[in-house]
């Protein structure tokens, strides 16, 4: 004991006097961390492929990312992300050097430059109104060399000059129920159609003049039928749209301002016909898609109103807009679906029954199907035409089709990930070695010779760049199996499309990913999405021969009550190893902290209902779970109504849904918060899997405090109604922040604070026996960070070294939530020069290892904070003790060390959330940051304290021990000699 | 310590035994030469032998009592040592904190040893060796007070209670806001 608290001491010590500054040598950079930069599912692509230049793809994603990649290779040339609120409405290149983006609901226009991605010009639009968003270039619309660009949005048509981003005119559209469908422009003249809907019966067209926004014409007519959707435009001067059941397939012509309809019903088109159809949008002239139900039917329009069925599949069908490839010939293409094959063909608009292009593309079952198809043109050697097509699949990955193959591909679902979890890697036996061994002997010895030359500091700067790209490559790194350390793990992460991958920590490699069957669209489920990942089954001990698994939680819909789908993956394999639809809705997920035989996770399922559903459905799970029974409590968060209830478990379900593994549930206790003076807008509880290694805290001069640790504390932090808005649109006096610890069995009020005149957002981390949170205060105008610790003023009496020695004392013995709890709570505030988007904070195997706060900044990077600078304790003039103690001297505000950038020179574009994963070495733990970009590094908060470090320096050890090898025996050879001359004397 | 290990050393590395008191010849392996007579050579040296055993063991009592009196000095450098080392805790009060325990420790496992060119019929070794032992132990505590002022003796709770587990709940509650 004595020496341990000695250790514990001399570390203290150790520490207090050395700054630690977590920073890295350049050298260092990737050596354990990788960067892995990603788009987002494109939602639209221009090619620029002239002559000159390289050629490249500009996109705009969902994620609201605009880049410009590489034709060749798909990388990325250049790259901005707008940001959540700032949505992307379209693309298009101008003048052959600008790239124009239309965001933000049609209001803000942006021109980057091509090559570099600059940004050339900014201008904002208003508009009367929110409306659909429109965007127009066209090249053949000069005003003095000029290039114009028409935008319709917020009811407000607008031509903007490309050249410095002027509004040349302005055209409001303020009629009463307006709805703009299309803005068309015919190629060759000056002059722009504004057709739309009104009062859902009547189509207005209006003909203006594009040079100076005239209004030249202004035509309407009513259809009784009413008007469905959108509207396709098929000639310059003719759409097609639907009526309002869906049922009838109109021509609307305006030649010559007069409006014709010609009414065509599908079932004379299409035999078998049923259900009301929905139109695809194309560009295409004179030809347009209807989808009905799982077909797509492929429509010709002739001479204006005469309609002919083309095609009609079951298969999956895309259409790519028209591609102009030379004087009135335009091309475009349709990528069909076959099981393991796409088919693209590509055809000239006014030629239907001939393909220009028609391949077949192998391509991987677990990218799904064909969403979108953007097609490029390009002149073979033999002055044929080429085409290019890049695809965009279920899976949101982007791929380029050239000559019947895959060049290239991205895996840009990972942009967006909704969850993560980790697994371990399979124990290394013999035989199971995946990694790479190098076998060459000659190689092996010149790696070795230039790693010793390396430490004799004999190397040359080729040597040095020859050794860094070694360390860099190093195999074990990315070695398919256990490392003693605990490094190699899998991150299993969820994507929005439904799509599960699994990355290797090593180097970010994707070593499988799979497509669930449960959150694909099917006929029972239309609108699947993906929610959460949890650890299902977790071999430990004595079931190691089983793969782990994890289960997948998804529903049906956005709606509370939609149906759940679940989904089990085993994660060595990557294969769904079953999944259910669930006839119950999925409200709240709780694992439970219970295995059984084979180490699967006890789950508890918790329907719109209020019932909850135990998996896994097997008797051995009921007997453990029934065991438990009356220990088991469940709450919920209402934040749209302001209330927090308890729940209980109360028997067996009855009535319709009786089922086994069905139990009713009672309410034992709510909190409301009046709803007209607080709004709950952020709810936070420890993380399951947190390990603590103590309940004491030894403060300066030998005293202990006892720690408040339980898994069932929340905080909730609430704000009054009119903080809830925007910074910067309430007085401080108007705006408070409240922020409670509550106990989640019993429902009570552990501690409560407010805040006057501060608000949200309100971000935060609860740990241990402490909750550290953002938010923004109105008074000083600053963002400020509050800490709340949790102390147990029971267990503080026991004070008596002996009963301690001996073991007589209760600090041990399992505690009920319902003895009367006696805490204290001691809190601080400080400033923070940055906002926040996540927050997180490290975790260890045996939580020995003291914690660093990550903060994610508005900045997109990782910021490493002490918890020391957190520390509620902390005094203007610390006391000796107190420093010891390693109590840093109180200032109002959090530093911000420039070194301690997790990300270091990085950035996690978008950034959305931070894991951090316990390693199997104390010292360390895992961080990976996720957002559009992903990030991975390890980090050691106390710096590794077990294990030596990289630039450890061996040679010095190595010389040191020869030559103190070297000395013994000198040094004894000759006191034998003197010993022996001393006895002849 | 030095000093009573260099009495030991230089002054006595040897030693023959020249007078002989046995009276008896029995306890001779050789029988006495003819016209030898024991009485009248013993009642000779009787006198002169007696002095000589009196000085030295009046020599090898001052002796002992001298080498008892020698970690007092040591006592008081140690205490002098630690007075300079301080009250924090790094390597050099470390290891002087360290030396103080050790050398009583030492010293006491070799009691026997000390005084073992002192044994003696006629010395009383008995005075010195607890004067050298409770000296040593003196010293013992000084080192262990020292120990103690550093704060590495567990005698605070603190020193029981830092590496407790939590304790653990009974009830186990789960929930949030609803997906």
């Amino acid at each position: 004991m004595a020496i341990r608290s000695f250790l514990i001491l001399f570390i203290l010590f150790f520490f207090s006097s050395l700054n630690p500054i977590l920073s890295l040598y350049e050298d260092q950079v990737g050596l354990v961390d990788w960067h892995q930069q990603y788009l987002g599912k494109v939602k639209q692509a221009v090619f620029h492929t002239h002559k000159t230049g390289r050629k490249r793809v500009v996109v705009s994603t969902e994620e609201n990312v605009v880049a410009s990649l590489d034709l060749r290779q798909g990388e990325i040339f250049w790259r901005h992300v707008l940001g959540s609120n700032d949505v992307i409405d379209g693309i298009d290149i101008a003048l052959g050097k600008y790239v124009i983006t239309l965001s933000s609901g049609g209001s803000i226009l942006r021109a980057w430059n091509l090559p570099d991605g600059q940004m050339v010009w900014e201008s904002s639009l208003r508009g009367p109104k929110h409306s659909k968003s429109l965007f127009l270039v066209r090249t053949n619309l000069k005003i003095e060399k000029d290039n114009i660009v028409i935008i319709f949005s917020n009811g407000r048509l607008n031509a903007v000059s490309c050249m410095d981003g002027e509004v040349l005119w302005e055209k409001d559209f303020e009629g009463e129920s307006l709805k703009v469908q299309q803005v068309i422009q015919p190629p060759g003249s000056n002059l722009i159609y504004v057709v739309g809907f009104a009062s859902s019966s009547l189509f207005e067209m209006y003909q203006i003049n594009a040079l100076n926004g005239e209004l030249l014409k202004h035509e309407s007519a009513a259809f009784s039928g009413g008007f469905l959707g959108e509207v396709s435009p098929v000639f310059s001067e003719t759409v097609v749209a639907l009526d309002s059941t869906g049922l009838i397939l109109l021509t609307i012509s305006f030649q010559n301002g007069k409006i014709s309809f010609h009414q065509m019903p599908i079932s004379n088109l299409v035999k078998d016909s049923f259900g009301p159809a929905k139109i695809i949008p194309s560009s295409v002239t004179g030809i347009f898609a209807i989808k009905m139900n799982a077909v797509t039917i492929v429509i010709r329009v002739k001479d204006e109103s005469k309609l002919e069925v083309v095609e009609k599949t079951n298969h999956e069908t895309s259409i790519s807009d028209a591609l102009s490839i030379s004087e009135g010939q335009q091309a475009f293409a349709l990528v069909q679906h076959a099981s393991h094959e796409i088919h693209l063909r590509v055809k000239l608009a006014h030629n239907w029954d001939d393909n220009l292009l028609k391949e077949s593309v192998k391509m991987d079952q677990h990218r799904g199907l064909v969403h979108k198809v953007y097609i490029n043109n390009y002149i073979r050697t033999d002055k044929s035409y080429g085409f290019r097509a890049l695809i965009v699949m279920e899976d949101h990955s982007l791929l380029l089709l050239q000559q019947g193959e895959i060049v290239w591909s991205r895996e840009d679902g990972l942009a967006s990930i909704i969850d993560v979890t980790t697994s371990e890697l399979p124990v290394e036996r013999d035989g199971v070695s995946v990694a790479k061994v190098e076998h060459n002997l000659f190689e092996w010895l010149k790696g070795h010779m230039l790693k010793l030359k390396g430490t004799l500091m004999l190397a040359s700067p080729q040597d040095i760049a020859a050794i860094q790209s070694m360390r860099l490559k190093n195999s074990e790194k990315s070695k398919m199996t256990r490392d003693h350390n605990g490094f190699r793990k899998l991150l299993i992460v969820l994507t929005r499309a439904g799509k599960l991958f699994a990355l290797h920590t090593g180097d970010g490699h994707i070593v499988w990913s799979h497509l669930l069957q449960s959150l694909q669209k099917s006929k029972v489920c239309q609108h699947p999405i993906g929610l959460n990942l949890y650890k299902w089954q977790v071999p430990h001990h004595h079931a190691m021969d089983e793969n782990p698994s994890v289960l997948v939680i998804g529903k049906c819909g956005p709606s509370s009550d939609a149906p759940g789908a679940l989904s089990f993956v085993d994660t060595y394999t990557g294969k769904e190893l079953s999944s259910l639809s669930l006839v119950h809705s999925v409200a709240q997920v709780i694992p439970l902290p219970y295995t059984d035989s084979t180490e699967q996770c006890l789950h508890l399922l918790i329907d719109a209902d209020k019932h909850a559903h135990l998996y896994p459905k097997t008797p051995e799970a009921i007997s453990i779970f029934e065991r438990e029974f009356s220990n088991i409590y469940w709450y919920s968060v209402e934040d749209d109504n302001g209330i927090i209830k308890g729940h209980a478990l109360r028997g067996k379900c009855t009535g319709e849904v009786a089922d086994e593994v069905c139990f009713e549930t009672r309410e034992l206790w709510s909190i409301v918060f009046p709803s007209e003076s607080e709004k709950i807008i952020a709810a936070v509880t420890r993380k399951l899997n947190e390990v603590v290694h103590t309940q004491a805290k030894v403060i300066a001069d030998q005293e202990v405090m006892y720690k408040y640790i339980s898994r069932n504390l929340l905080f909730v932090a609430t704000v009054a109604l009119k903080g809830s808005v925007e910074i910067g649109s309430v007085t401080p006096e108007e705006s408070w922040l409240v922020a409670y610890l509550i106990d989640t069995v019993t429902g009570r009020i552990l501690h409560q604070v407010t805040h006057h005149g501060s608000q949200g957002p309100v971000h935060a981390v609860f740990s241990e026996n402490w909750v550290v949170y953002h938010y923004f205060n109105l008074k000083a105008h600053r963002y400020e960070m509050s800490v709340i610790e949790i102390y147990d003023q029971s267990r503080a009496d026991n004070k008596d070294v002996w009963k301690l020695v001996l073991g007589k004392h209760n600090l041990t013995s399992p505690i009920s939530l319902y003895s009367r709890p006696d805490v204290i709570t001691k809190s601080q505030s400080y400033f923070f020069t940055h906002s926040v988007k996540a927050i997180a904070v490290t975790s260890t195997t045996k939580g020995i290892t003291s914690k660093q706060l990550l903060i994610g900044t508005i900045g997109d990077q990782v910021l490493a904070l002490d918890k020391r600078f957190l520390d509620p304790r902390r005094t203007v003039n610390p006391t000796q003790a107190e420093k010891e103690e390693g109590i840093i001297p109180l200032i109002d505000s959090l530093p911000i060390i420039p070194q301690s950038y997790v990300t270091h020179a990085l950035r996690v574009e978008g950034l959305r959330g931070i894991i951090t994963v316990p390693a199997k070495l104390e010292s360390t733990t895992l961080v990976f940051a996720h957002g559009v970009d992903l990030f991975f590094t390890q980090l050691a908060p106390s710096r590794t304290y077990d294990s030596l470090t990289d630039d450890f320096n061996y040679a010095l050890l190595l010389i040191t021990i020869v030559a103190l090898l070297a000395a013994i025996f000198v040094t004894w050879t000759l006191s034998e000699r003197k010993e022996l001359q001393e006895n002849w004397r | 310590m030095e000093k009573g290990k260099g009495i030991m050393g230089s002054g006595r590395r040897w030693a023959v035994d020249f007078s002989d008191n046995s009276t008896a010849p029995s306890s001779r392996d050789i029988p006495d030469p003819p016209g030898f007579a024991r009485a009248s050579v013993d009642q000779d040296d009787s006198t002169v032998s007696r002095q000589k055993k009196d000085a030295e063991s009046n020599w090898k009592t001052q002796k002992a009592w001298e080498v008892a009196q020698a970690p007092f000095k040591n006592l008081l450098m140690m205490g002098f040592m630690m007075w300079m080392a301080g009250n924090t805790v790094h390597l050099f009060s470390i290891g002087i904190t360290f030396s103080a325990l050790w050398q009583p420790i030492s010293a006491l496992q070799g009691v026997g040893k000390v005084f073992e060119p002192y044994k003696d019929n006629k010395v009383d070794l008995l005075g010195p060796k607890l004067l050298f032992i409770a000296l040593n132990l003196g010293g013992l505590a000084l080192g262990v007070w020292k120990l103690n002022t550093l704060g590495l003796l567990p005698t605070h709770a603190s020193d029981w209670v830092s590496s407790l587990p939590p304790a653990q709940e009974v009830e186990y509650s789960g929930g949030g806001i609803p997906l």
